[in-house]
This record gives structure tokens, sequence and C-alpha cells, in this order.
């Protein structure tokens, strides 16, 4: 008997299944025995079993849509069954941040769990129960991690009364270790007495769950999970064996497979086609139409286009070759993202609109002895997951079920629910593991399209996979952008004045009628929280439409802005012969918190989200990371001809992080980076071996982004295919050996991001080391392999 | 009728010869172990053994694995302790995990043919094996180590 969470296999298997709460009866205990015996709930702790209240602070967390909904309760994360398994719930999407294990591995330990006997059931897309499940923006940990060591702490301190019930002692004689509740005598040891989770499960999960003001949660002295780094990813040897379940390994019995052919133009439709040819190719089945979006903003709908229906991947394919489409491309047909980059660059060069103003700026550039100037240009990126995108869908007594790598389960379930007509809770969307999602997988156009081909199909079961030159060509693309970075130096050689002009379509295009300017979450991305102790200032946006579906990319807008920011700032250091770690340092200024309105933020300043008295800009911790990594990679040591160091450092997501690339560069310009430091400061830490993990990912995806990766439209049809024409890092080329520190946070610093933090400082870093190893200074990414 | 060993069990295939291995594998006799990533044989995500080597399942036809000895990642070991995957988990290489049954594969191949390869032998072995986390660092130490126990 397992004690209310009720696992049922939902089709296939236990990845994909779907969970619900049993509605455990408390009437039933109540009036038994163990009632009787009156135990108390307001725990009284000796200090013997010392533990702390929980200090909390609010985040952005309860912004978002359904908060952090019951996710404090463990009769909704947690069962016990008899013998004493726990499960627990786990309700973000896993895309390789290990965010599924780390979460439930800080409810474990403040429940005092063997994480031996823990397993792990995913959330299906429930927000109001679950809270919320937006897996992006880094704030999986940063918003949950009170929630869930609450509902540890709670289980706990349930399992403790009952026991104490069971005892008929106080509470405070039995104390929670490793899967039993201890009995202590009165001088809080340990009397060798135990019970057993699994015998107490039943009577501790009717109790009612204590209040927040009786919740005491473990000091960090007596974690046993968190911080450690020691229990491995939840999914590991199901990985290296092959039996990890991504969204293309779903089988249901009848199952159909499909592929689409789309237009190749954002915005494009079909004008006609015959299929005639595609459903003699033996295998194929039938070819249905999908409408794209009636209009723009296009929001998540599919971009439409031709299903084909078979009995394998192989047939649907050779069925989509065989068919013959003519499009109407549509109003983007001239996007040209040559021609779009000259556009950006002539924006910026002139004022836009002020987004922050602090000072004079005008006066300081006009009494400058030295101005600099620099433009920065980014092109676009697809995310370039190794899964590409799939999803699976059935329909059946009027229920919808999708199977989906999704980083947003409740807003597709939504958005089906609507496309289908049919009520919310006749829709279920269960998340299998992603194969990466990097920001594309929260964009649930391609769970739509097989939604609504499952209903053409009468509801038969249907999995709809994405080739990868689907998946790179009908992208939601990282923006492209010209940065420009100007500085006004006086006869000091002192920067008085700052001017950044910022000029990249706007994510928001996807969501309402493209005005060409930003906004405040692509603002609050290194553009106006730039945090250097500069008494002028102005920050401004140029105008740029999207021509094509502009989307998050893990880091998002950081990316080009610390590309530029801190490139500039290496760049203007040597202008003025000064040492570019120094320099930065000498920028940011004393250690504060930036006090956003003496430093002219805009009034709707977005701070990743969160509250910004509790998530400050704090330039200790940023100039302190620039120390740390500096003197790890041995900052200033001498080093060969054609060898660099280069620095970047940037706060993002809450964290600060500071990045040292060591640059090799061969007789023939090649590229080689042999060793890359990253000095993190994310606050409360869960899981040091995944920050290391994420942080050794972040400086190859961030030399992907640098060197070598790049979308290209040409007659609005992006020009790459596959990964032979949009290059990544390989084990080639990779940053060789990645070195990170994590930095041990100043007590009350909370829980920051972890997963895309890492990503923004390393190309600037990478930049500013082929200077110092070259001589060449590259303002344009990707920056190729060889300068 | 081309006949097809896979995983030690042989079994007739009477659909089109054409077919990429890895689609009938995946499709007709559910191995989803073996993963699609790009269907033109750059990225390595399909690595499989025929007989022995390592190979691109996307780009590799049934006709073309005729009387071949087919081993996909759910037959390299039946217990999953396969020197590397073990070294995989020993050093928590995956993160998302998706790329990392065509790199054991290409791994278990390479050190099958060469039990103590250089850096440099691995590093061109495995640069067909992308991987969009980025877990090349431990893909290569998780190498080093399997190389020691093979």
């Amino acid at each position: 008997m397992l004690y209310y969470i009720e696992k049922h296999a939902a089709g296939c298997n236990a990845a994909a299944s779907a969970i619900r709460i049993e509605n455990v009866s408390r009437r039933a205990f109540v009036g038994g025995g163990l009632a009787a015996s009156g135990f108390v709930l307001a725990v009284q702790y000796s200090p013997a079993n010392a533990r702390e209240p929980l200090k909390t602070y609010p985040t952005g967390g309860s912004a978002m849509d359904h908060g952090y909904g019951k996710a404090h309760d463990p009769h909704v994360y947690i069962a016990i069954a008899d013998d004493g398994a726990v499960t627990i719930v786990t309700h973000r999407a896993e895309m390789g941040t290990g965010i599924r294990t780390s979460l439930p591995m800080v409810v474990a330990d403040e429940m005092e769990a063997d994480w031996s006997r823990v397993s792990l059931i995913q959330a299906p897309g429930d927000e109001p129960r679950y809270g919320n499940q937006d897996t992006d923006g880094s704030r999986s940990m940063r918003h949950f991690i009170q929630s869930m060591r609450q509902c540890g702490a709670a289980m706990r301190q349930m399992l403790e009364s009952a026991a104490a019930a069971a005892w008929e002692v106080e509470p405070a004689l039995c104390r929670a270790k490793n899967h039993n509740v201890m009995l202590l005598d009165k001088d809080g040891k340990e009397t060798g007495v135990k019970i057993g989770f699994g015998i107490l499960a039943k009577s501790a999960m009717a109790l009612p769950v204590p209040p927040m003001d009786k919740l005491l949660v473990k000091s960090p002295d007596e974690f046993t999970l968190m911080r450690k780094g020691e229990a491995k990813i939840a999914d590991l040897r199901d990985i290296t064996m092959g039996k990890a379940i991504y969204g293309a390994d779903i089988r249901l019995p009848g199952m159909k497979f499909a592929v689409m052919a789309r237009p190749a133009v954002t915005g494009g439709k079909v004008k006609s086609f015959d299929a005639a040819a595609a459903l003699k190719v033996p295998g194929v089945e039938a070819v249905h139409q999908i409408d794209g979006f009636a209009a723009f903003p296009h929001k998540f709908q599919p971009l439409g286009g031709l299903a084909i229906v078979a009995n394998s991947t192989f047939a649907a394919l050779r069925g989509r070759e065989a068919l013959t489409v003519e499009w109407d491309d549509g109003p983007n047909a001239s996007y040209d993202s040559v021609a779009y980059e000259t556009e950006l660059a002539a924006t910026a060069a002139k004022p836009g609109k002020v987004i922050r103003n602090q000072g004079d700026p005008d006066a300081a550039f006009a009494e400058a002895k030295q101005i600099f100037s620099a433009d920065y240009h980014a092109p676009h990126l697809a995310q370039a997951a190794m899964e590409p995108l799939v999803a699976v869908a059935r329909i059946k007594d009027g229920k919808a079920e999708i199977w989906a790598p999704v980083q947003s389960p409740y807003g597709a379930r939504k958005d089906v629910a609507e496309a289908l007509k049919l009520p919310i809770e006749n829709v279920t969307v269960n998340v299998t593991l992603l194969g990466g999602g990097f920001g594309r997988k929260s964009n649930w156009d391609f769970i739509l399209e097989t939604a609504i081909l499952s209903q053409k199909l009468g509801g038969a079961p249907v999995l709809l996979q994405w080739t990868r030159d689907d998946d790179m060509r009908s992208g939601f693309y990282h923006t492209t952008s010209v940065e420009r970075i100007e500085m006004a130096i006086d006869d000091q050689g002192k920067v008085k004045g700052w001017r950044h002009r910022t000029v990249a379509p706007s994510i928001v295009s996807t969501f309402a009628p493209d005005s060409g300017y930003q906004f405040p979450i692509e603002y609050g991305m290194g553009f106006v929280d730039m945090p250097f102790d500069i008494p002028n200032v102005r920050c401004e946006n140029g105008q740029a439409k999207a021509h094509t579906r502009i989307g998050w990319y893990r880091s998002v807008s950081n990316i080009p802005r610390a590309f530029a920011v801190q490139s500039a700032v290496c760049e203007a250091a040597l202008m003025l012969g000064r040492d570019p770690k120094e320099f930065l340092l000498e920028l940011i200024g004393p250690d504060r918190n930036i006090d956003p309105k003496s430093s002219g933020f805009p009034e709707d300043f977005w701070n990743y989200g969160d509250p910004y008295e509790e998530f400050p800009i704090n330039t200790a911790r940023l100039k302190n990371v620039i120390r740390v990594a500096a003197d790890k990679a041995g900052w200033g040591k001498t080093l060969p001809e054609g060898e660099g160091l280069g620095i970047a450092a940037h706060r993002s997501f809450a964290t600060y992080v500071a990045t040292v690339v060591h640059v090799v560069a061969g007789a023939d310009g090649t590229i080689r980076v042999p060793e890359v430091v990253s000095a993190v400061d994310c606050g409360f830490y869960v899981n040091p071996e995944r920050i290391r993990s994420q942080m050794e990912g972040a400086a190859v995806m961030g030399m992907s982004n640098a060197l070598y990766s790049g979308i290209t439209f040409k007659n609005g049809a992006v020009e790459q295919w596959n990964f032979a024409d949009y290059a990544i890092a390989t084990m080639a080329n990779y940053p060789k050996k990645v070195t990170t520190i994590i930095v041990e946070p100043e007590a009350g610093s909370h829980a920051g991001g972890i997963g895309e933090p890492g990503v923004p400082p390393f190309a600037p870093a990478l930049a500013n080391a082929i200077f110092a190893a070259t001589g060449k200074r590259i303002r344009k990414m990707p920056m190729g392999d060889r300068v | 009728m081309p006949t097809l060993t896979i995983n030690g069990e042989s079994q007739d295939f009477n659909g089109d010869p054409e077919t990429p291995l890895l689609w009938h594998l995946r499709d007709a006799l559910s191995l989803t172990g073996t993963k699609y990533g790009c269907g033109s044989g750059v990225c390595g995500a399909c690595t499989i053994h025929l007989d022995g080597l390592a190979v691109r399942s996307c780009i590799t036809t049934v006709a073309e694995a005729d009387g071949k000895d087919i081993t996909t990642i759910e037959g390299l070991s039946p217990d999953g302790d396969h020197p590397v995957q073990k070294a995989w988990r020993e050093l928590s290489v995956p993160q998302c995990g998706f790329c990392q049954a065509g790199q054991i594969m290409q791994a278990a191949a390479l050190l099958a043919r060469n039990q103590a390869p250089s850096d440099v032998e691995i590093v061109e072995e495995m640069s067909g094996n992308l991987c969009r986390c980025g877990c090349y660092q431990r893909i290569h130490e998780a190498i080093r180590l399997a190389a020691g126990g093979v």
C-alpha cells in the first residue's frame, strides 16, 4: 500500500506515467487508537535536536502562473509505502540540468529519507496542484527551494508526531534520522528504539500539515544530500543502458508515425498541394493539412502545413519527399539577414528610445577627452537540442493525452484544450525526459500540431517527429543584434559617461503586435542592469521588427549584451594602458547594492522576475567572482607567444559568474582553448556536482555561440539544414579543461539560477583572450575558428 | 530477404531493404535506445555496432546489415555493466542524456580495438559524436577511465 500518491501506468512506462492523489480518509485515523494518545502538533524541540526556523523570503515564484501551488504539502508531493519506499514528485522538466533530481533531493534531505529508497515520479502538467511548471529562466531552484524544504520538513515533523503518538511521548523525544524515527532520552540521546518510515506512513500522512510557524528546517551541518554533490542523477543508469524515455520513445498500441512539410518562411501558407504520389508510397496512410496561425502575433500556434501519416517514420519521410506543395510565402519572404544586419547597425548609430538615464550623459560625452565606441554583432541562433522536436498524442473517449519533451506542460495543456475544444480536465500532458531544451521546448507549437493531427485521425495515437532540418528551419530563434557601446573618458582616464544602444528583434513579437521595441525582460538582461560605477549613463533601444519567430535561447539577451559590454571594457582598458581585470574591478566600483532609483533604472525594471530587495545587484559578489576566477587562472602570468588570457564577468538570473579563458592561437590562426576557469556565486546551492556539469556545458555552448554557430536567412528562409552547416563545438575543439569554483555563499544569500548564467561571460572572455593571444579584436559572432 | 542478427537474435526482414536500420530498430522493434538526431550521419546519436564497428544507423540500410551482427545499446551488456557504461556512471557524464547511447557505443567500439587509446585517438574517434549539453570533458575522462578496465 502506498500512502497518498498513487502511481498508475499511463499507457507505456514509468517515465511517462501520470499520477493521482489518493484520497485517504482522515476520519478512519482520527477515530482510531493513536489519536487518543493526544499527540501534539505544536512541536517543541529540545536543544539536543535543534533545528532552525525557516527564514522565508519572497521570490518571483508567487507571481508566476499558479505560484507554488501545493508544493509545500507532503500529501501532494510525497508518498510512503508500507515497506518504507518513498516516492517524491518532481514537477519541473528535466533537460539536462539535473533539476529532476535536485529538487526531490531537497525534500528527501529535509525529511531524513534514505536516498537509496527514494524513487521519483514526473508530474504531468498540473500547475494548480504542483505550482508553476515553466522550466525556464533558471528559476526552478530559485523559486522552489523554499517550498521543497518546507514540504520535506513538514513530512519529517509529521513522521515524528506519528511516532510520538505511537510511543505516547512528547514529539521532542522523537527525531527522524535516515528513514527511521529514533526515540531519544531526556538528554536528547538515542535510546536505540526506533520505528521505520513505512510503519509510520499511514498515521503520519493522516496528520494535517504543520503550519509554517511551527516548521523547523535542518541546519546546513545536518544536511545529508544538499551541498554534498554525492548522489547521482536519478536517470543515470537508464541513460547509460538506453532505457531512459524521451519524447520519441513513447510507444502506444496502434500508434502511427508522422512527419510534416511546413512553410520555409514564417507566416507562409499552403497554396495548393498534390498528395497522390505521397499516398502511393508503401506505408503511407494519409495526408492531412494542418492550419497554421491565422495572423500575427503567432504565439505558439503551429506554422501549419501538411502532415504525412504512415506506419513508420521512414515511410512518412518518403511520403514527404513525394509530396508536391506550392507555398505562399507571405509577408516575410524578403527577409535577408545580411541586409538586416546592415539595418541594425544603421539604427544603432542613431539615438533610440531611452530606457535608462542617469546623470547627464550628453554633457559627459561633450566634455570627454577620449571617446570609446564600438559595435558588437550577434547572429540568430538555433537551440539545436540533440533531440529534435517530437510529440505523441491520442484522443480517446473525449480525453486527450499528450507525451512530449516540453518545458511548459501546463501552458501546452491549456492550448491543447482550446485547440481540441475540450475542457482542460480532459487533457493530460505527460512530460518525458527532454533531450535538451535550451528554450525551444518552452514553445509548444510542436505539441499543438500533434494533438490536432490526432484529432484529424479520429483520435488515433500518433507520433509526430520533426527531422533535424525541420528543427533547424522552423525554429523560434535567438534574436540577432547589434549592440553599440560608447564610453566618455576624462583626462584622468576615468569613465564618466556610458552609452549602450541595443537593436534586436524582440521576443515580444511572438506575443503582441510588433512595435520593433524590446520589453522589460530583455532590457533586464545585461542592458539596463549594467553595474558600473559611472555617473552618467544612457541605455537606448533602437527599433527592429521581427521577420521570423523569435524565442528563448539559453541565457537569451545576456549573450549579446555580455559579449558587447565585457568586450568593450577590455578594449577600453587596453586603450588606456590598463590591466583589463583591474579596470573591470575599478569600473564596478565600491561594494554596494546598486540602487535602481538613483541609477535611473526604469520603473518597470525586470530583475529576473524576482523582488529586488531580496535579489539585489551586489557589486561585492560580482567583484569577488572576478578575483576568485582570476587568481585560480593565474591572471597576469607570462604566457608564450600566441597565447593569452581573457576575462569577463556577468550577473544573470541572480547568479554571478566570472570566466577566464585561455586561448592558444596556432600558426595558421586556429583558435584552441586548453583551459577555462569559472567562479560562480549562485547563493545557496544544493547540488554542486550538477553546478559543475552546467558550467562545463556552458563553456561548450559558449564556444559554439562565439566561434561556430549562426542562423542566416535568405528570401525569408533559414539557410542552414543540419549540423553540417550549423556547426557546434565537438570533441575536437571543445574547451579542454573547465574548472569551476563554487563560491561559498554568504549567510542569507538566496538560491540563484544555474542553467544559464555560465553562458554569457564565455564569448567575451574568449574574444578578450583572442586579442591577448593575437592582437586581433573580433566584434562579430560567430568569430570562426581561425583569426 | 535480408537476415538481421540484432543483439544475438536472428530475424528475417521483409520490408524495404533500403530502410535505414535506425527506423527499423526504433519503429518496428521498439529498440528506442538508439536515437534519431540528424538523419544524415553527422551527429552520432544513432551509433550502433555492425560486426563490432561503430556505424551510424540512420545512414546504414537494412540491406547493408544483411548477415552482420548488429549490437544496439540494449545489447551492449546484459546488465548494463560494460566498462564504458560503468565509467559513464562513475563520472556522472550525462546531462540530458540523449546522445549518450551513441557516445557509449562509439567509445565501446574504440576500446574493443584499442585498449589504451591516446588522447589524440580518443578525440579522433569521438569527434563525430555531438553533445549539445557539452559533456565532452567527462566523456573524454570516462573513456580514459574505462580503458583501465577493458
